[in-house]
């Protein structure tokens, strides 16, 4: 069974500290997704029955909630995740012709992976930067006013980084 | 102009430590509830605020805290709650106040907690929204050490915690009774009413839910009083408003304003007007569950009375406008999508009307429409229409379609008489 490195058990424990005695089911989402971090970033069963076995729930408590949020991958996903959002503010501004570049760009379609498992790409709702449309999440961060030349630049970075840390 | 609630902010600077933000004024607030003044006197003054909820729904805040059980026989732990999951597609406002001064929105959620005599207190913050997480966690510590959390808070001899809870992704998580199921670690399905939450919520205890942008009001209402906030708004309701304009403006953004600045101030103003090239033809003005205004409504006042006769919502104050090239069926078929996916399947109307109806759409902007096609959607207004599902989600999305087939008729008609999309 997968577990925890002592600095996400501490992390876990503390945050199910912040719920009075017997709630600790309350802990259960932001378990899921240090999780997630640390076990490669997606859940796996066997990752989800270790947080079962955690917070003294039954694994099915677990798996109901696991696949009814959708931030949890529930299969193997990339290295960088483009998560483009696909709303009425940001389709107003052009984000259908960002998706369809960054497809054509890595030859992925939405929900799908390189073969490398380099990147993935998502389309997702508003991320409340309607504003500053089109635009993404991107790991930690928000890429906004999204152009072409953003795009070839976000993935070139990617490749860079990735050179750097194999 | 008073602008009180972004009066700190700049985001292209971190936000005020909370050194900083005690020399700009900040905590006086809370020094003054401790100092003197007893929970049902700040539950009276919010109330005599005018303090609309800017959650959506708009109801007056201080009242709600009135619900809420007093006195020693009143259940022995109470929770208050900052919604800060900002779902509303078209919504961008709670963002810049949780990035943009996070010691405001907590010096408020100390006071409200103060109001009903919470024990405990939750940011409850979407998922997405990790710079505001890290601004939040930093901002929480600093005052515990300052001692405005935990025990004994500037010996008044009340005690409160705070902690950060990151919800996950769904936009139900917005909706009060199913935030506290989300909080509780289940699926985000909302609750019945009655009980209210006010009476049985987290738990099973007292608990108030209130948006980012009410609270944050709270501080400067109880150092400047509740005749100040109402003389900030042109209207009845209390107040400024961080309203928003996203789509093809020149100048989409976000500002705070006095309360019923007209649609026409924002678009023209504050958003520089529409790009070369493109015209008005509709906005939803408040997020994608209000009813579409159109070039008529252009000098109607931005606050809940009046966006409500002209037969929309104020909802959360952030306009989408839609331009006359952007095909009006193909936006509403981008927000049932939207809609469709985020229902949460507790009740039958909404679980299996609201993919049909984005199955319509699609065929009808695929060309493939049929006459009576319209019918159909016209029924699900009805079907899907308020006191038919169990929650609000369901007639929230009725309000842009149903608006849309009233305002844009020969739009969808065009489709399905010339088999294709006039727009494209
Ligand atoms: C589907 C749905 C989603 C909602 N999402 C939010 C949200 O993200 N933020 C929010 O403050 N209120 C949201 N609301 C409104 C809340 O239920 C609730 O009315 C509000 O948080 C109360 O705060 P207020 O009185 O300060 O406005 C939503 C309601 C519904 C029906
Ligand atoms: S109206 Fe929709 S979102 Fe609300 S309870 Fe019913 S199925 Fe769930
Ligand atoms: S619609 Fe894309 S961020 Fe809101």
């Amino acid at each position: 069974m997968p577990a925890f490195s002592q600095e996400k058990l501490l992390k876990a424990k503390e945050i199910i500290s912040h719920y009075p005695e017997g709630m600790q089911k309350s802990a259960l989402l932001m378990i899921l997704h240090l999780a997630q971090e640390e076990f490669g970033g997606w859940l796996d069963v066997p990752v989800m029955d270790y947080v079962a076995e955690l917070l003294q729930i039954e694994p099915i408590e677990v798996y109901e909630v696991a696949t009814f949020y959708s931030m949890y991958n529930l299969k193997p996903i990339g290295r960088y995740i483009f998560e483009v959002c696909q709303t009425g503010p940001c389709m107003l501004r052009g984000s259908d012709h960002i998706v369809a570049y960054i497809e054509e760009k890595l030859g992925i379609k939405p929900g799908q992976t390189t073969i490398d498992g380099m990147f993935s790409l998502k389309t997702v709702e508003c991320l409340g930067a309607c504003g500053y449309a089109p635009m993404m999440q991107f790991g930690k961060t928000y890429r906004e006013h999204l152009t072409r030349e953003k795009i070839d630049l976000i993935i070139e970075e990617c490749r860079q980084n990735a050179e750097a840390n194999n | 102009m008073d602008r009180p609630l972004t009066k700190n902010i700049n985001l292209d600077r971190p936000p005020l430590s909370l050194k900083e933000y005690e020399k700009a004024g900040g905590y006086a607030a809370l020094r003054k509830v401790l100092k003197g003044m007893s929970p049902k006197e700040i539950q009276k003054l919010v109330q005599d605020s005018n303090l609309k909820g800017r959650g959506g729904a708009g109801f007056n805040t201080g009242t709600k805290w009135s619900f809420v059980p007093m006195g020693n026989d009143a259940p022995k732990t109470k929770y208050l709650i900052v919604n800060a999951d900002e779902m509303e597609p078209g919504t961008f406002k709670d963002r810049v106040l949780l990035e943009g001064d996070p010691h405001q929105l907590i010096e408020g959620m100390i006071i409200a907690a103060y109001a009903i005599q919470a024990d405990i207190s939750y940011v409850f913050l979407r998922w997405a929204y990790r710079k505001a997480a890290l601004l939040i966690r930093k901002s929480i510590e600093e005052a515990y050490e300052a001692g405005y959390l935990g025990k004994n808070i500037l010996g008044s001899g009340w005690n409160l915690d705070m902690h950060l809870h990151t919800g996950v992704g769904r936009y139900m998580c917005g909706e009060e009774t199913a935030l506290l199921n989300a909080l509780e670690g289940k699926r985000a399905t909302p609750r019945a009413k009655p009980p209210f939450p006010q009476v049985s919520g987290l738990f099973g205890k007292p608990t108030i839910v209130n948006n980012v942008e009410t609270l944050c009001c709270v501080p400067h209402i109880v150092n400047n009083g509740a005749d100040w906030f109402k003389g900030l708004s042109y209207t009845d309701d209390g107040g400024t408003k961080l309203y928003g304009v996203s789509g093809k403006v020149n100048k989409p953004g976000c500002w705070e304003l006095p309360m019923g600045v007209t649609l026409r101030e924002l678009i023209e103003e504050h958003a520089g007007g529409m790009m070369d090239g493109y015209k008005f033809k509709g906005a939803l003005p408040g997020g994608a569950s209000t009813d579409f205004m159109t070039i008529a409504h252009m000098d109607t006042k931005m606050d809940f009375k009046s966006v409500a006769e002209v037969g929309s919502r104020l909802g959360t104050g952030t306009v989408i406008v839609m331009d006359d090239k952007t095909c009006p069926v193909g936006f509403v078929h981008n927000l049932q999508h939207f809609f469709a996916q985020e229902s949460c399947g507790w009740c039958t109307p909404c679980r299996e009307g609201l993919p049909w109806v984005e199955k319509i759409l699609l065929s009808i902007e695929k060309g493939e429409g049929k006459p009576e096609d319209i019918d159909v959607l016209e029924m699900h207004g009805e079907l899907l229409g308020p006191g038919n599902t169990f929650c609000a989600l369901a007639p929230g999305a009725m309000e842009p379609l149903q608006s849309a087939l009233k305002y844009f008729r020969e739009d969808f008609e065009k489709h399905i008489h010339d088999k294709r999309c006039p727009y494209s």
